[in-house]
């Protein structure tokens, strides 16, 4: 694409000697001219190496790491549109098969080679959007049989959810009513989101995998106290499951533990492939216990691809690579594989947990029983607090959430670190070896909370804390 | 990871992968196996299944991205497990999201200072783009008419009835009445005076299409945009416009940069177009920008902080990979705006040198414009012997994928071939596609009549849309069976080549 004279010259330069790499990177306007690939890569190569390592981001409970043949297998499925079913037929069986799998898990009560009810989505948001636009709409259906008002639908959850419930109450004008947490208790109450349940509700949400704590709700006391009201009022309120995190690990490590289909009034559940499902980011379940929890109005049929698609997702084009990963995992893994991962994080979520209590500096808030995760807050906070130590700690290139906890108890503030399937017994022990280190140092240091500041002192110290933190991110990472 | 602790289990990595017991076995289809098996045979067990997937790059029902270079393959990969919402921890991923959206708001004329960040957000296409700027629509109409004190609950949207599926979804998931203006044979998009026509005080915009879906046409949005401005006066509305450039976005700006349907355009308020359709990028990336700030209200926006600092989200989907945004980033600074309109322009000549050598055989009529989205979708100048459905099956013979598809109400008689040109389609596999066509139609003149043709076109008339669908699928499915029958014939006797 080049049309200058020196078109040979440019071939022969090296890439950091040619001129590319001297020109300050476009961030506003698109450049007139196109460049070399090997310029474009490299540039775009350099300034991502700046970006944390993924692996050590314990923030996330994301996929981070999979197997080299599965890597193949999504670079051959990338120039594949998931949603042309009728060109990539089996692309798409392998997303049934994939829904059949998962609705098998959660015990969905389908016959031996009947076809379940669910769909592959890019996430746990865009499948509690559909679950929760399933809901709404029966509910909707109903009140208008019964000559009732359809203007306030309301959904009750605890004030733990994750992001995205608070985004589909809001963007689908649907009320959400939470139920307060309070120190201590970090889940939503059963007994108080029963009572919080009125005639405009079109159903409880229950969470399998606190994103705060990694706790799962009891969704057992809750269907039970919920079917108690229900027969009192007639008002057949519904349960969903968001088991983002949660549903790859319970059918494993505590199949006794009633929470999905097997409740009667459970009606869908989502969960992440993404998370403890195996598989890279961009892919999610929902399952619906049978068709009529799925209004037939909410699907749509087109033909300009060719032939008659169903469509019931926000979504419409994207990549077949992670459908493919998926299956890829139930198919290499198997119960016993899924099992056998689960229980090593678990494991070396205890090992990290002791480490952690070995210190003597730390409340731990999170279960044994849940998600793999430790989540820990500092028993004296009047020094130093969690914010600090997550600072420090990316010097060394981790990354270690601190975060409030949402109403009632604003006040407890608490590190989060996840254990996914590539965090191993090693890690563990250096992480922990690396915050007694940071410890050691911030009991050197003064505080920051002592004496009253004057404005002059309080602004250079935002100063100096910005420009230190900005610093040590340069340091840390990667 | 953990093999199967059977006594077997050295004969099992000896074997070669396709003397495995674990390729004799049916694979699972219902239930999650019980045991693990070695990853290379997961692996050529599930690559085997997909080769009887059709094959992308010859799949020209479809606009979206089929081919990149292998150094912008390296980058996704290396990208493929960066969760893209993790935006504390991948500072620098966000970043070049925000320039992508700066680029793009300035190939749309966006009115940004020299170093004005502009307002946007990457997407996972551009279904998540229209649903998110119909929302910010639909709450800035609410807040209006709160303000005045009128009624709120009874939202409407004007549109052409050629609108992709995605505005339908809007319409029905987020409860706002979908006013359709109708199609006429000849007329395949949105008459600019009729949609002017059926605002009311309860639009909350105007959707133009910049590259219909089924012809590739480009709407007139100047023409709408005066039309609008005139009824704006007459009535205080205030309706806007927002244009769905899903194809043309990624066109228009490099083919016919004099052409205004822009931020040019005073009343656009808001565009979205898709990356991985003329972005050049895979599928899975869209993009919508907004006018400015006061076009996109704030209510909208949510604030997180327990991934570990305060971080803004205006998506439906939170989680998501990182590596088409890396890729469109990728393109933008690799092409720059000569490569691209370089690609556009090859696209172009494509499109005609495939319109002329269908326009040779004398036996089409042209449904596309030059001008627009490089499509040609073309319909049979005589379809009761045979139709283009029929075409369209035995086209897959060769492995070509080209669909056939009747137009929306009230063109429902037209029966549309439409074949897309994409960056990797040059003009070999264009002369291709016409001799294959040429072949087809000499095979079907052979051929005797259907004559289920006449009936399914009859019953179409009489019935509505959702049944019509059907029946016309029913009676292909009918047809196809008969033709099988002849074909597999003539394959025997002749040794006409396949595939």
């Amino acid at each position: 694409m080049l049309a200058a004279t020196n078109a040979t010259e440019e071939h022969v330069h090296s890439t950091f000697a040619s001129r590319y790499v001297r020109a300050p990177v476009p961030r506003f306007k698109m450049p007139e001219k196109s460049i070399p690939k090997d310029a474009a890569y490299q540039v775009i190569h350099d300034e991502l190496m700046l970006d944390g390592n993924p692996r050590l981001n314990l923030a996330s409970f994301v996929t981070t790491w999979m197997e080299p043949e599965c890597d193949k297998l999504m670079m051959a499925a990338i120039n594949k549109n998931y949603v042309d079913m009728d060109e990539y037929p089996v692309t798409t069986e392998l997303q049934n098969r994939c829904v059949n799998m998962i609705a098998n898990l959660f015990h969905a009560p389908v016959g031996e080679e009947e076809t379940a009810v669910g769909v592959g989505t890019v996430g746990s948001s865009e499948a509690i959007m559909l679950a929760g636009l399933a809901f709404k709409r029966r509910w909707q259906h109903k009140r208008k049989t019964e000559g009732k008002p359809t203007d306030n639908p309301n959904i009750v959850t605890g004030a733990n959810v994750q992001v995205c419930w608070e985004k589909f109450a809001r963007y689908f004008e649907v009320e959400l009513k939470e139920v307060k947490l309070k120190e201590g208790y970090y889940v939503m109450d059963p007994e108080q989101a029963v009572e919080l349940v009125d005639e405009n509700t079109i159903c409880v949400a229950a969470i399998l995998g606190s994103t705060l704590t990694g706790e799962f709700e009891d969704v057992k006391t809750l269907n039970d106290l919920l079917m108690k009201k229900n027969e009192e009022t007639g008002w057949g309120t519904p349960i969903h499951v968001d088991a983002a995190s949660g549903g790859f690990i319970a059918p494993f490590l505590y199949p006794d533990l009633e929470w999905d289909f097997r409740l009667p009034l459970v009606k869908s559940i989502n969960v992440s492939g993404h998370k403890y499902g195996l598989v890279y980011a961009g892919v999610g379940w929902v399952v619906w216990r049978n068709k009529e929890d799925l209004p037939d109005d909410l699907v749509f049929h087109i033909n300009y691809l060719g032939s008659d698609q169903p469509t019931f997702t926000l979504n419409f084009s994207k990549g077949s690579s992670q459908i493919i990963a998926q299956y890829y995992q139930f198919l290499r893994l198997g119960f016993e594989g899924y099992k056998n991962i689960i229980e090593n994080c678990m494991e070396n979520m205890k090992v990290l947990k002791q480490g952690i209590q070995n210190t003597g500096r730390f409340n731990i808030l999170s279960k044994d029983i849940g998600v793999p995760l430790v989540a820990f807050s500092l028993k004296d906070s009047s020094k130093h607090t969690v914010f600090e130590i997550a600072e420090n700690l990316r010097r060394f290139g981790w990354i270690l959430p601190a975060y409030t906890m949402p109403a009632n108890a604003q006040h407890v503030a608490v590190l989060r670190a996840v254990i996914r399937e590539d965090f191993s017994h090693g890690l563990a022990k250096r992480l922990v070896a690396h915050i007694e280190q940071v410890l050691k140092e911030m009991d050197g240091l003064p505080s920051r909370l002592q004496h009253k500041k004057t404005e002059r002192e309080t602004q250079e110290e935002v100063f100096r804390y910005w420009k230190r933190l900005v610093d040590r991110k340069r340091a840390g990472v990667c | 990871m953990v093999l199967s602790k059977t006594a077997s289990e050295t004969d099992v990595s000896i074997h070669s992968t396709f003397a495995s017991r674990y390729v004799r076995n049916s694979l699972p289809r219902f239930k999650m196996p019980e045991n693990s098996i070695p990853k290379e045979a997961a692996f050529q067990i599930i690559n085997d299944e997909l080769m009887l997937d059709g094959n992308p790059r010859l799949n020209l029902a479809s606009f979206v991205t089929t081919w990149m270079e292998p150094e912008c393959n390296k980058l996704i990969m290396d990208a493929i497990n960066k969760n893209y919402v993790d935006m504390d921890e991948y500072p620098v991923t966000t970043e070049l999201q925000n320039r992508c959206v700066n680029m793009i708001a300035h190939l749309f004329n966006a009115p940004l200072g020299e170093s004005e960040a502009a307002v946007g957000v990457g997407t996972v296409g551009s279904s998540e783009a229209i649903m998110l700027a119909g929302l910010a629509f639909k709450r800035k109409w609410q807040n209006k008419r709160k303000a005045e004190g009128k009624p709120y609950d009874k939202p409407n949207i004007v549109t052409g009835a050629n609108v992709q599926v995605c505005w339908e979804k809007f319409a029905r998931y987020f409860e706002v009445e979908l006013k359709e203006v109708k199609l006429r044979e000849g007329y395949y998009v949105m008459d600019p005076a009729k949609a002017v026509e059926l605002v009311d005080e309860n639009t909350i915009c105007v959707a133009a299409i910049l590259g219909s879906t089924l012809n590739g046409e480009f709407e007139d949005v100047k023409l709408l945009n005066d039309l609008l401005v005139e009824k704006n006066k007459e009535t205080g509305w205030d309706t806007p416009i927002h244009v769905d450039a899903a194809s043309g976005g990624f066109i228009a700006p490099f083919l016919y940069p004099e052409l205004e349907w822009d931020f040019r355009l005073p009343l656009v308020k808001s565009i979205n177009v898709s990356g991985h359709k003329y972005g050049l990028v895979y599928a899975g990336i869209g993009w919508v920008i907004w006018r400015s700030k006061d076009d996109l209200p704030e209510e909208l926006i949510f604030h997180i902080n327990y991934l570990g600092a305060d971080q803004p989200t205006f998506t439906l989907n939170f989680s998501k990979g990182s590596s088409q945004v890396i890729a469109q980033y990728y393109q933008l600074i690799r092409l720059g705006h000569e490569g691209y309109k370089n690609v556009m322009e090859n696209c172009h000549e494509n499109a005609m040198v495939l319109k002329e050598g269908l326009e040779k055989t004398g036996r089409f009529n042209f449904v596309s414009k030059d001008d627009g989205v490089p499509l040609v979708a073309f319909s049979l100048k005589d379809n009761k012997r045979h139709d283009e459905f029929e075409i369209s099956e035995m086209l897959r013979r060769y492995g070509w994928i080209v669909p056939a598809y009747t137009m929306p109400a009230d063109a429902q008689h037209i029966t549309v071939l439409r074949v897309v040109i994409r960056e990797d389609f040059s003009r070999t596999l264009a002369e291709r596609l016409v001799l294959d066509i040429q072949k087809v139609v000499h095979e079907l003149d052979a051929l005797p009549a259907k004559l289920n043709a006449r009936l399914a076109t009859e019953k179409q008339e009489q019935v509505k849309n959702g049944t019509v669908k059907k029946t016309a699928i029913e009676t292909q499915r009918e047809i196809t069976a008969y033709w099988k029958k002849y074909v597999t014939e003539r394959k025997s006797n002749n040794k006409t080549q396949i595939c």
